[in-house]
């Protein structure tokens, strides 16, 4: 390499990481921003909607002197703006306060449901994606045929069906009728007792331990909320993927390929779904996260003891430390997803790269 | 349709003119194109079907519904089943379900609609003032609207909701607050393919301020894109409202809304399914019928896919 090349290459290495500095930069104030948003609805909710937090804990039949003490604990006498980086401080510390209902701070809480959550929406992704995305290809290569329009119409149902609705048609059919999938709950009462969970993914929890009977008994209480789960994934992936596809195929890299006579199988599987892959990501990402929000009304229906459930039994309760705890915790994932799907995207996908 | 094909030929042509000589001619031609395309798209025009049975029903749910919604008949007519007499059966109240489903459609079109007066003027104020005036008021309101495009709706609705009390009006409210970043998305994108063009620029020098500017001719062409995320979106609307009438926290019973009838045939759903049930079929039914018209709509008119 001679050292005029040298040099243009260092030029280029040196723009290159100004220009990866400033994607970076610009990466972390999207990420700030959207946090402190995050927090300043939250905040918004839980201090300025209530006419007045006090009465909100006390009840309205309080002695002054109560209600004046109260205010000053909870630090309501001080300006807004000083209230707000004291939340903020608390939130990034973990500490969202006691919840009413359990007598626990609300991240105790909030760790102990996390993995049941975290459980059924993984299952419910992989389940989506496994079927999803063969369902979007074999759709986009046979658009127009019978299989497209039952894919379609497996998507739009998908799309327009309530899922605390068919959860519990699910829940008649195959728990009461057809005795298939064992009650709503996690494991059956015999096996809370005998079971020590390690990481809180009861399906690997008891696999590592060998304690196959436990394994069948979680399995066949996830299953069905997994698979409704899944199925709106599908609902998602498939309509995706046969986009994606479409455009893959309408390529001339397909025509190339063709030419030279490789399989269709080969160019399918092998070309355009490795193009698609990149955009596929993403999507299996946010739907992902989509999930975990729509584990609320899910894990309602099957009496799953996730976060979902956590924030309605707050609801009913009025317990709104928890409910605001809940809701960061989801919307903290969520945004955490959305933006790393996004950043995956960029390093995945080589066109994205600075030149 | 026919009367049209019949009529004397040169309407068509009248209507297709590529030389309008006015502009209503123009409109006309225009819409005629547009409901062509549309109307060959059998699923398209079945959701259109749906959506007007929906504004039938909930227009004369009193003559329709064979029972009171509210009254039931405790005695005799407790969690009957389907029958001759009452078609879906009746619930723990003795009360019709087919009538609360046909009263139920009222609450469903109030939830839809109020959210899209709400939220989408929001979405069109917020997106075409960012495109128009760029710079920092773009920076900022494109900043808050991602942020909030970025929090799950649903979580956020519900936290909204047990702020603001249970009830069917605080419902609307936290769905509208949730739902208008995509809007804003989709008129800024509209206003910034158009702030450039010549007859912005036409507009400018004949001394409009920027105001009529944005109201008269940058946000009439953002309408039709509106209506057509609008349209897609309110299958989404009415599963939310479903599902806060569902937790207990949307319309509160007695009212025949939907999720909440739901929730209250929840008790019995293992003996007495119907009494959950019908009222999801209906919820089904009618998303199903927002997202046909809502994609027959995209089809017909998307600007990108020309005018013929």
């Amino acid at each position: 390499m001679s050292t005029v090349e040298k040099e243009v290459a260092a030029g280029r290495g040196s723009a290159r990481a100004v220009a990866i500095a400033s994607s970076l930069g610009r990466f972390l104030v999207i990420a700030i921003t959207t946090y402190l948003g995050l927090l300043a609805v939250t905040f918004f909710i839980g201090r300025v909607i209530p006419i007045d937090p006090v009465l909100a804990v006390l009840g309205d039949r309080a002695p002054a002197n109560v209600v004046e003490r109260t205010r000053r604990e909870m630090g309501l006498d001080l300006p807004l703006i000083e209230q707000f980086y004291i939340y903020v401080k608390n939130a990034l510390n973990g500490n969202f306060g006691i919840s009413v209902l359990t007598t626990n701070p609300v991240m105790t809480d909030i760790r102990r449901a996390l993995p049941a959550t975290t459980e059924l929406a993984t299952l419910g992704t992989l389940i989506g994606a496994l079927f999803g995305v063969p369902l979007g290809v074999l759709a986009a290569v046979k658009r127009g045929s019978l299989i497209d329009q039952i894919v379609r119409i497996i998507g739009l149902i998908g799309y327009s069906v309530p899922i605390f609705w068919l959860g519990l048609l699910a829940l008649v059919l195959f728990y009461a009728k057809l005795q298939w999938v064992a009650f709503p709950a996690r494991l059956d009462v015999v096996y809370e007792y005998t079971f020590t969970p390690i990481t809180g993914f009861y399906l690997l929890d008891s696999a590592m331990q060998g304690q196959w009977d436990v394994f069948y008994d979680a399995f066949r209480h996830i299953i069905l909320p997994a698979s409704l789960l899944g199925y709106f994934s599908l609902a998602y992936i498939s309509r995706m993927t046969r986009s994606f596809m479409l455009n893959e195929l309408s390529q001339e890299y397909i025509v190339a390929a063709r030419a030279k006579g490789l399989s269709e199988t080969r160019i399918i599987w092998g070309h355009a779904l490795r193009n698609a892959a990149v955009p596929m990501v993403t999507v299996i990402a946010l739907s992902y996260a989509g999930l975990l929000e729509g584990s609320v009304l899910t894990e309602t229906v099957f009496s799953w003891p996730g976060i979902g459930l956590y924030i309605t039994n707050s609801l009913q309760n009025a317990d709104m430390n928890a409910v605001l705890g809940g809701t960061i915790v989801i919307g903290s994932v969520f945004i955490a997803i959305n933006l790393l799907s996004d950043l995956l995207y960029r390093v995945l996908d080589p066109r994205t790269k600075v030149q | 349709m026919t009367a049209s094909d019949a009529g004397p030929l040169s309407r068509r042509d009248w209507l297709l003119s590529e030389r309008p000589a006015s502009r209503m001619q123009a409109r006309l031609g225009r819409a005629y194109v547009a409901w062509r395309r549309f109307s060959a798209n059998r699923l398209a025009f079945l959701g259109l079907l749906i959506i007007v049975a929906l504004l039938v029903v909930a227009a004369l749910a009193g003559v329709l519904a064979p029972y009171s919604p509210t009254f039931g008949d405790l005695k005799n007519a407790r969690l009957l089943a389907p029958s001759a007499e009452h078609w879906f059966g009746t619930d723990d109240l003795g009360r019709d379900i087919l009538s609360r489903i046909l009263y139920g459609s009222r609450w469903t079109l109030y939830v839809v609609i109020l959210v899209a007066i709400i939220a989408a003027p929001i979405g069109l104020l917020v997106g075409t003032v960012a495109g128009y005036a760029g710079g920092w008021t773009d920076a900022i309101l494109m900043r808050i609207t991602d942020i909030f495009l970025a929090f799950p709706k649903l979580i956020l609705a519900l936290a909204f909701v047990a702020a603001l009390g249970p009830g069917i009006e605080n419902a609307v409210l936290a769905i509208a607050i949730t739902s208008w970043p995509p809007y804003a998305r989709i008129a800024r994108a509209e206003t910034l393919t158009v702030r450039n063009s010549d007859y912005i620029k036409a507009v400018q020098l004949m001394g409009a301020s920027p105001f009529r500017i944005v109201l008269r001719h940058i946000m009439p062409l953002c309408i039709s894109s509106l209506i057509v995320r609008v349209t897609l979106d309110m299958a989404g609307i009415i599963l939310t409202a479903a599902g806060l009438g569902f937790l207990g926290l949307g319309a509160q019973p007695p009212l025949p809304e939907w999720g909440t009838m739901i929730a209250s045939g929840r008790r019995f759903v293992l003996d007495q399914w119907w009494v959950a049930g019908a009222p999801g079929f209906a919820i089904l039914i009618v998303s199903l019928g927002f997202n046909l018209l809502g994609d027959g709509l995209r089809d017909a008119l998307d600007p990108r896919s020309g005018d013929q």
